[in-house]
């Protein structure tokens, strides 16, 4: 039993929800996302019990390129974040009406294959075809079913899909160079090679762009905010979710390992770059009047940070990174499903139109209470323990990071409770707003009940991530 | 070595085959009757000819010659081809001046 | 059996919140008061048994739970920590938190969402517990943010009101500047001492010999603005007032008697690492007098009878930094308790005032009420009483011992301090002659309906009265059972001298004057003169800035929120659609050249076989060249 089993889920789960039809689709999709979320937690079980669960084989000689798949715990997290997330998020859209569903339910699926290929893949190449393959998805997603004027989504998502395009293929530059060197794609043997300063700075630069535009890091964010607007709710949460996540994942897992000379060399400023895009986007978030924009720029706010703990090059911040991925990714698909249940009853996403719906609703606003808190991370929340390991790490780089990570906290709540005021409080609102039906609070219970369990006793987490972050230090250190 | 290489230099063939390949390049360029242009591009097809065969000669290979076969029955299908090509321009157009022919912009 | 008495301790209001979420609507209003008042009841009963536990155990009992948060170089249990100062703290957290649950059971009847109120009371309550115990700054730091989230929702409790739920945010991002600076601390003395429990900490501080002293008074100042965000310090002080947007008992409880105690609790649990900063103490002390008489000031012409006391509470905290700055954690502690007993007993009475008059809050529209509710104006003299510092009332004592302490360090604080409480009795017996003597100045509609309180009201306030005439009993000068009973908290109190000289009775004389003077103006004003404070438009001079409060809130508000809002729009705005266009710029400029391309392929054969010769002729030249 192997990690591949995951991918063949996935991958049938596509097939088998298009052939199965618009009117099944749904239900056989979301069969197969548990399926695989199931089969993901056998898998994790047989890992902490020491089995090898990677599949590694030769897949074409010449080039040199292997379908290997290597488990280890961090792209055990990492694949757990995206098997449980999947049926989450397929399991929110139950109350809309998608027209040919069938084929939006298996582009979910598909999506969810390619990014798990992403966590997965230990061959340079092999990595880049599911990192590519991810896209194709999400942008027929974003452009078939999303809103707002026809014109301006598709201007939206074709600049997002050339945009990441491109910063992509400056990674397959880098990775097409490591090659020519190593004569082989697989990550083991791009770690043995002993590049020069300045051939670790291109291979470094060319890295960071493409993931500086996936992450989104500032200033390359600028595809973010209209593309969560304008997808479907849906296609944002397996964005912001997940995909973000698959940025950040690479910079620990190949940027940091393949060039560490150059990642030491320039740590400040790729730290200062991630503070400075908490800052930014903090401040952004603050006057925005989309709800789904105003989320999408705490989202770069977040990110900024945790990019900013995983450039400290220290355990923490590689931890700490890490654990704000996953609590991120619960916490704003929780988010972003808020303002689709808004959406559901009151037809907008302006935040000005909405107002005074906490007093008819109580379940709803405390749930969406609980998510605010969350994501401005208040201790007993999972995502205060990725934040304080974070700002940790930040602080002994040096102390002023952590200040100025730290004004998260302080507009951090700023922006959330703006928001929660302007959307939630006040005078009772004329228009009906029916609480939340069951569906959509089990939805929002189950990640409340993830958030809260993981922030008191993330010790399982942390247990199965370290010891594979140290390995990957160890990569980073070996030339001294 | 016993040829006509030893009367008449390499050197003179290679002018020639110059000369009637610049006299095609002009004749292409210039002209904008297209039954010419044909005939222009013929003598620099033919221009090529004469150095593969003196070249032929020259090396003592028989593969030069071989090659002029090739090429001839080639350029023979091409002006099957590009004549009745321009035939049909003819009946379509009226005229066979080539700057009439600007379908091919972008 | 004591880790499950802890957790019975901690999990008992915790069950109350949940249930009165889960079932409080449905099992009506006032079961669901009387659940959340036995929640927190038990919590109070156990505490008990902790008190005696501790008695016999002196140093305390520690109880880990589990390991919670791994950092490299150490890891943080959840776990907690009972000693004499936590056990203290919860006495009266849990007393007066039973006693305002009960009073609120009457306050808050009118009220549709009382199991909420209810539900979030436990929950604070809870928090505070959390906060209280815990035995390391990250699971005191659990409760110290909990705390300020259910401030935020009992602030906002009224959420229909925007300007109270303005209120609750301001309260919330005030307090998360001082959280900023508390973990800023946090941070640092992780690092210097790869440990975060106090009883650690403790050990290794005081073992040090070669410490950094610079890292470290670092900490102290950080941990310090933390302090002063939850105890409202200067400069985070300006949320307290207007967290009385909130319903009196939770003003009484939570703006008054607990929470924001937690920066003088949190600097006192860390007395070992800010005796050691010399520095940051000073700055302590300074912040405290100068908050202290400040406050002291606004208060002297505020009508809102909850805003005068919300300025006054400000006023006593900084008091008590006052103490704690000049290294007198047990003063400080002594005073937070008497302050818990006649504070919580102001906003009662005044609560019951309000309630009384239907939500007026105004004291020009008050006036008269002592024959109609004779128990409030009696619980509410003695209180006044003993926060002017009138002989044999609580406040006396833990007043006269600050002042004290103070003249023996610095001369120029004690009349600070001094100036302060003289302000401080004045502004209270204004409160009091004008709510409660002269003629009614209300409406003859609110006359009409003037009545005491009920006895769940009433109850509650004698019994806080009565604490607030007796509550200096527990350190008197010379024997003081508090000092004894800190000292494995604070070790230097064992070598303390506890004698009474001149000097003391002279300065105990002069405090006394200044308070009766400070009572004997206010009456010479209010009732000799029978004044009456003018309307807003007709405030002129400096108490209009005093009225005003300074600008503080204005000066803030032009020097940072605008400014960020500023940028904010900004931001968005002009460099969002900046970048935005230089990504389209991209985009553009391909789309441009191949514009300009496409014009050269007109179509033309004679251009295109011109090309190719030309071409053809440049490789033919470079090969020649090349050669």
């Amino acid at each position: 039993m192997n990690v591949s089993l995951i991918l063949i889920i996935l991958l049938v789960g596509a097939f088998a929800t298009f052939l199965a039809g618009d009117k099944l689709a749904s239900k056989v999709a979301l069969f197969f996302s548990l399926a695989a979320a199931g089969a993901s937690i056998v898998l994790l079980n047989h890992y902490n019990l020491g089995e090898n669960i990677s599949f590694i084989n030769q897949w074409i000689t010449q080039p040199n390129i292997s379908f290997a798949l290597k488990a280890d715990g961090l792209s055990m997290a990492m694949l757990l974040l995206t098997t449980v997330l999947t049926p989450i998020i397929i399991f929110s859209s139950f109350g809309n009406q998608y027209k040919n569903s069938k084929s939006f339910y298996a582009l979910i699926l598909f999506m969810a294959f390619a990014m798990a290929g992403t966590f997965l893949a230990s061959d340079g190449l092999l990595y880049y075809i599911f990192w590519e393959l991810s896209l194709i998805p999400i942008y027929f997603i974003a452009l078939v079913w999303g809103n707002g004027d026809a014109e301006e989504r598709k201007k939206a998502v074709v600049k997002f899909f050339i945009y990441t395009l491109a910063g992509s293929l400056f990674m397959l530059v880098a990775f097409v160079y490591l090659y020519q060197k190593a004569g082989s794609f697989l990550i083991e043997d791009l770690y043995k090679l002993n590049l020069s300063a300045a051939e670790q700075l291109w291979v470094f630069l060319a890295f960071f762009l493409a993931y500086a535009i996936k992450i989104p890091l500032i200033p390359f964010h600028t595809w973010q905010a209209n593309v969560y607007q304008k997808a479907p709710t849906v296609g944002t949460m397996l964005l912001s979710g997940i995909m973000l996540k698959m940025g950040l994942y690479s910079v620990i897992r190949w940027q940091l390992p393949l060039a560490p000379l150059a990642a030491k060399e320039y740590m400040y400023i790729f730290i200062g770059l991630g503070i400075a895009g908490v800052i930014y986007g903090s401040i952004v978030a603050l006057k925005q009047k989309d709800l789904k924009k105003l989320l999408a720029y705490s989202s770069l706010a977040h990110v900024g940070l945790i990019a900013a703990g995983s450039y400290t090059l220290t355990l923490d911040g590689l931890r700490g990174a890490v654990l704000q991925m996953i609590a991120h990714g619960f916490v704003v698909v929780g988010l972003f499903y808020t303002a689709e249940i808004i959406f559901r009853r009151y037809e907008t996403r302006v935040l000005a139109e909405m107002g005074g719906i906490r007093a008819r609703t109580p379940k709803f606003t405390s749930l969406f209470l609980i998510l605010v808190v969350a994501s401005v991370a208040l201790p007993s929340t999972f995502n205060f323990v990725g934040e304080f390991t974070v700002l940790y790490s930040l602080s002994q780089i040096n102390i002023w990071f952590a200040i100025l990570g730290g004004t998260t906290i302080i507009l951090g709540a700023y922006y959330m409770l703006k928001m929660f005021q302007q959307a939630m409080l006040g005078e009772t609102n004329t228009r009906i707003f029916t609480d939340v039906t069951s569906n959509e609070g089990i939805t929002l219970i189950l990640i409340i009940a993830v958030l809260f369990f993981f922030g008191m006793y993330p010790k399982p987490i942390i247990d199965l991530i370290t010891p594979s972050l140290e390995e990957i230090l160890i990569q980073i250190n070996r030339i001294n | 070595m016993n040829n006509i290489l030893n009367h008449i230099g390499i050197e003179n063939y290679i002018f020639l085959s110059v000369i009637l390949f610049c006299i095609g390049v002009f004749g292409v360029l210039y002209r904008r009757n297209a039954i010419i242009v044909f005939m222009s591009i013929e003598i620099m097809l033919n221009a090529v000819n004469l150095l593969f065969v003196a070249f032929s000669t020259y090396h003592q290979d028989a593969q030069g010659q071989v090659f002029v076969f090739f090429s001839m029955a080639v350029a023979a299908a091409e002006v099957a081809v590009g004549l009745a090509i321009l035939v049909s321009i003819f009946r379509n157009l009226g005229s066979i001046t080539i700057d009439n022919l600007k379908n091919l912009k972008g | 059996m004591n880790t499950n008495l802890a957790l019975l301790l901690l999990l008992a209001p915790f069950l109350g919140f949940l249930f009165n979420i889960f079932f409080g609507l449905r099992v009506g209003k006032t079961l669901s008061g009387i659940i959340g008042t036995m929640a927190v009841a038990v919590s109070f009963a156990t505490t008990f048994y902790f008190f005696g536990a501790i008695a016999a155990k002196p140093e305390g009992i520690h109880i880990s739970l589990f390991e919670w948060i791994q950092i490299s170089n150490f890891k943080v249990d959840f776990g907690f920590q009972l000693d004499q100062l936590s056990v203290l703290w919860l006495l009266f957290v849990t007393g007066i938190g039973s006693l305002i649950h009960l009073y609120s059971i009457s306050y808050m009847h009118d009220d549709e969402n009382m199991h909420k109120y209810f539900a979030y009371l436990n929950l604070f309550v809870f928090f505070m517990i959390t906060l209280v115990i815990g035995s390391n700054l990250l699971v005191m730091f659990i409760g110290w943010e909990g705390v300020g989230l259910c401030s935020y929702l009992l602030i906002g409790f009224w959420h229909k009101n925007q300007e109270f739920n303005d209120a609750a945010k301001k309260a919330f991002i005030m307090n998360r500047i001082g959280d900023l600076g508390l973990l800023i601390g946090i941070f640092i003395l992780g690092m210097l001492f790869s440990t975060l429990d106090f009883a650690t900490l403790k050990t290794a501080i005081s073992g040090a010999t070669d410490l950094n002293m610079y890292w470290l008074s670092v900490a102290a100042f950080a941990l310090f603005i933390g302090a002063c965000g939850k105890s409202a310090q200067i400069p985070l002080y300006t949320w307290l007032p207007d967290a009385m947007a909130g319903p009196t008992p939770v003003s009484a409880l939570i703006h008054a008697a607990t929470m924001v105690t937690a920066g003088i609790f949190m600097i006192t649990r860390l007395n070992f690492l800010f005796d050691l900063t010399p520095g940051v103490q000073n700055i302590i002390a300074i912040v405290g007098a100068v908050t202290a008489l400040v406050a002291a000031t606004i208060g002297l012409v505020q009508n809102d009878i909850k805003k005068v006391l919300a300025y006054s509470t400000v006023s006593q905290l900084g008091l008590m930094f006052l103490a704690l700055g000049l290294g007198a954690y047990e003063v400080a502690v002594f005073h937070v308790i008497t302050h818990a007993f006649f504070k919580a007993c102001l906003f009662l009475g005044s609560g019951s005032v309000i309630h009384a008059l239907h939500g007026e809050q105004d004291m020009r529209n008050m006036g008269g009420l002592k024959k109609a509710m004779p128990i409030t104006f009696a619980t509410m003299l003695i209180a006044s009483l003993a926060i002017s510092g009138v002989p044999l009332f609580s406040g006396f004592f833990s007043k006269d011992e600050i002042l004290l302490v103070a003249f023996h360090h610095n001369i120029p604080l004690w009349i600070v301090a001094s100036v302060a409480s003289i302000m401080t009795a004045f502004y209270m017996f204004r409160l009091l002659f004008l709510t409660f003597f002269q003629e009614f100045r209300g409406t003859a509609e609110q006359k009409h309906h003037l009545h005491e309180s009920s006895s769940l009201i009433t109850i509650p306030l004698i019994v806080l009265a009565f604490l607030a005439t007796v509550g200096g009993l527990i350190s008197l000068p010379g024997n003081s059972w508090l000092n004894e009973y800190l000292t494995p908290i604070l070790p230097k109190l064992a070598t303390a001298e506890h004698h009474l000289g001149t000097t003391e009775y002279i300065l105990m004389a002069i405090a006394v004057v200044g308070g009766l003077v400070g009572i004997g103006i206010a009456y010479a004003k209010y009732i000799k003169q029978n004044a009456v404070p003018s309307e807003d438009a007709a405030i002129t001079g400096f108490s209009k800035v005093l009225y005003n409060k300074y600008y503080v809130d204005e000066f803030y508000d032009a020097i940072f929120v605008r400014p960020i809002n500023i940028l904010s729009r900004f931001f968005r705005d002009t460099v969002e659609t900046g970048l935005s266009a230089l990504v389209f710029g991209f985009g553009k400029l391909t789309n441009e050249i191949s514009y300009q391309g496409k014009k050269v392929q007109n179509g033309s054969i004679g251009l295109y076989l011109f090309a190719f010769v030309l071409g053809l002729c440049a490789m033919v030249s470079y090969l020649f060249l090349a050669q």
